[in-house]
């Protein structure tokens, strides 16, 4: 009796091995992202929490208010960086100096799309010739390529300081060699935050390339030579199209985290090649705008929300074809 | 190998150069006399002897260690959870928003990722009205020592978060690998599901929650962005020592401390590597002769 009760009004087992982790990710990932929409519509206030109710309750009267101003700090940002691009009178610096949003979403895009494309053109051929690889080598080689992915990322772009500063490793190499009289001016440059980032995204690129490349069948190579195919004609009709999905994978698993990255750019661009993130770093701590920093990542999300469904529809389709 | 064209075993070369080479320098440099890191002056083991003297680096460690075990096991319990319904549960209401929310928080950008948390920790900790002169009935004390400050449990609750996303990736993939036939025996001769799952499915996917564990034990290890939207005033991780320091200038200790991280990571990846290997060669040796036992 007591058996069939509890059978009726506890979750079946299978309602509760769902629940445990659904729950966790609704409460603890997608139920946060309302208060960030919730808080960029607030403004910042010397209290605690740091920022005005948006709820208002006075007697009998409830009001909300939805402040915009966040928002539109962002857009007429746009509106005259837009415009100053037309205006004879205004020089390119001028224009970034007053649009300093817009010009580090556009660092962010720009510098991740760059490390995206050099991390495809040095991650490809690596995970090919690891595929190619017998399974001894094969073995070896790919716990190379991960042993400094396990290191520390903080050291990781730390040991690039020490490389590329004005009396770091290179320059005393080169000035040693006589090649330069000056040291180059490398650190603190779009240069030494895109190199930073290619070395510490290379294991998310070289992982999905890899997995793909290592299932394709050896007599297709075999089947396009014995056809008269050339080395370079099986690659791109064979290979190439046979591995789009480990590209694709790849290229968004550098993309993505690339434009919100805050540490190397920190680091690495010291001041003066500013990512988004960084903004939304300073609003946060330094600036003690909370309800701007919410607004910054509310429209970083919106722009990287198509990549993020397109790269979780493929992986999905992925799954279903392995199935 | 051999077969290898030349063009490509030069490619192979520089690849690996351009991966070892900074992690090379770090080791160098933290054998250098002089402060200025990259000037040379003289093999010295002293900058090891100041990592061990800094209290605060200690006490940073200590925490992420503390921190980065706690995330990674429960990290592992959930993970192998969410990954397991992905792979063998097949459609339920909710099923694609459950899969958009186990892999979206690896790529998800950790900025938004940590400011959304941290924004939902305060809300919950205005709403409770936490105070030490009323402390209220269990549930509010209960809320209040989880999230009425931020510190080791917010942490370990956006790291968990984190790394279960890896887990269940993992998870989801070598369920997929495998051959149900095992389980579905155990079914058949009526074996209760729960007990299936942890007689035959945990131990066959063991290989992956130890990488789940490892990979999850490195990225809290690691974590700096996360950590500083979740810490408090009192609790500094090792990433947040190593970023400040870096910051304010050359820092020896950091490549010291580098290098100490990089022989344990080293000597860990090989082994664990080994070990793997021939646990799985082990297993397959076994499976084929389970199969070809049931064909005769």
């Amino acid at each position: 009796m007591i058996k069939s009760l509890l059978h009726r009004w506890l979750p079946s087992g299978r309602t509760g091995v769902i629940a445990l982790p659904y729950f966790w990710l609704l409460f603890f990932f997608a139920l946060p992202f309302f208060f960030v929409l919730k808080i960029s519509f607030a403004q910042p206030d010397i209290a605690q929490p740091p920022y005005t109710p948006l709820v208002t309750q006075e007697e009998n009267t409830t009001t909300i208010v939805l402040d915009t101003t966040k928002y539109s700090t962002i857009l007429d940002e746009g509106k005259a960086f837009y415009h100053s691009l037309f205006d004879p009178e205004t020089t390119w610096e001028q224009a970034k100096e007053e649009s300093q949003y817009v010009v580090a979403y556009g660092n962010a895009i720009k510098l991740a799309l760059y490390t995206m494309l050099l991390t495809l053109l040095i991650g490809y051929p690596l995970a090919y010739n690891i595929a190619r690889a017998n399974e001894a080598t094969r073995n070896t080689l790919l716990m190379l390529v991960m042993i400094p992915f396990w290191t520390s990322f903080l050291l990781r772009v730390y040991a690039w300081i020490g490389i590329l500063k004005p009396n770091g490793v290179i320059n005393n190499v080169l000035m040693s060699m006589g090649l330069i009289d000056a040291p180059l001016e490398m650190l603190y440059t779009p240069f030494s935050v895109v190199i930073g980032m290619v070395y510490n995204y290379l294991p998310f690129m070289i992982l999905p390339l890899y997995s793909t490349l290592v299932k394709l069948d050896g007599r297709l190579f075999e089947a396009a030579a014995d056809l008269g195919a050339s080395k370079v004609t099986t690659f791109f009709r064979i290979t190439l199209p046979l591995s789009k999905a480990g590209i694709i994978a790849g290229c968004m698993m550098v993309f993505i985290p690339a434009v919100g990255e805050y540490v190397i750019p920190a680091l690495l661009g010291g001041g003066d090649v500013v990512f988004i993130g960084n903004k939304l770093m300073d609003d946060f701590g330094a600036n003690l705008d909370w309800p701007q920093a919410a607004a910054v990542a509310v429209v970083m999300l919106a722009l990287l929300i198509a990549p993020i469904i397109w790269f979780h529809r493929f992986e999905q389709k992925q799954q279903e074809a392995a199935q | 190998m051999n077969k290898m064209p030349t063009a490509n075993k030069l490619f192979m070369l520089l690849g690996f150069f351009f991966l070892y080479a900074p992690i090379a320098s770090l080791i160098i440099y933290s054998f250098n006399e002089s402060r200025l890191v990259t000037v040379w002056g003289g093999f010295s083991l002293k900058w090891y002897g100041e990592m061990f003297n800094n209290d605060d680096l200690l006490a940073a460690a200590g925490l992420s260690f503390k921190i980065a075990f706690l995330a990674a096991t429960l990290a592992v319990v959930l993970g192998t959870v969410a990954g397991f319904v992905l792979a063998r549960f097949g459609a339920f209401r909710g099923h694609s928003l459950f899969a958009g929310l186990t892999t979206a928080p690896m790529v998800m950008p950790e900025v938004i990722v940590g400011l959304s948390m941290l924004l939902l920790f305060v809300s919950l900790q205005s709403s409770l009205g936490c105070s030490a002169d009323d402390p209220g009935g269990l549930f509010t004390r209960l809320g209040c020592w989880a999230f009425g400050e931020r510190g080791m449990i917010t942490i370990w609750i956006g790291h968990t978060t984190l790394c279960m996303a890896y887990v269940a990736v993992l998870v989801q993939a070598r369920l997929k690998e495998l051959d149900r036939s095992l389980e579905d025996a155990a079914m058949d001769l009526g074996c209760h599901p729960f007990k299936v799952f942890f007689v035959i499915t945990i131990p066959v996917i063991a290989p992956a929650l130890v990488s789940g564990w490892l990979l999850s034990f490195t990225l809290s290890l690691d974590d700096y962005v996360l950590t500083a939207f979740l810490s408090g005033p009192g609790s500094t991780t090792l990433p947040q020592w190593i970023f400040s320091s870096v910051r304010i200038g050359p820092t020896p200790e950091v490549n010291a401390l580098a290098t100490v991280v990089i022989v344990i990571v080293t000597v860990f990846v090989v082994i664990s590597n080994r070990l793997m290997l021939s646990a799985q060669a082990k297993r397959d040796r076994a499976m084929q002769a389970a199969f070809a036992g049931k064909t005769e």
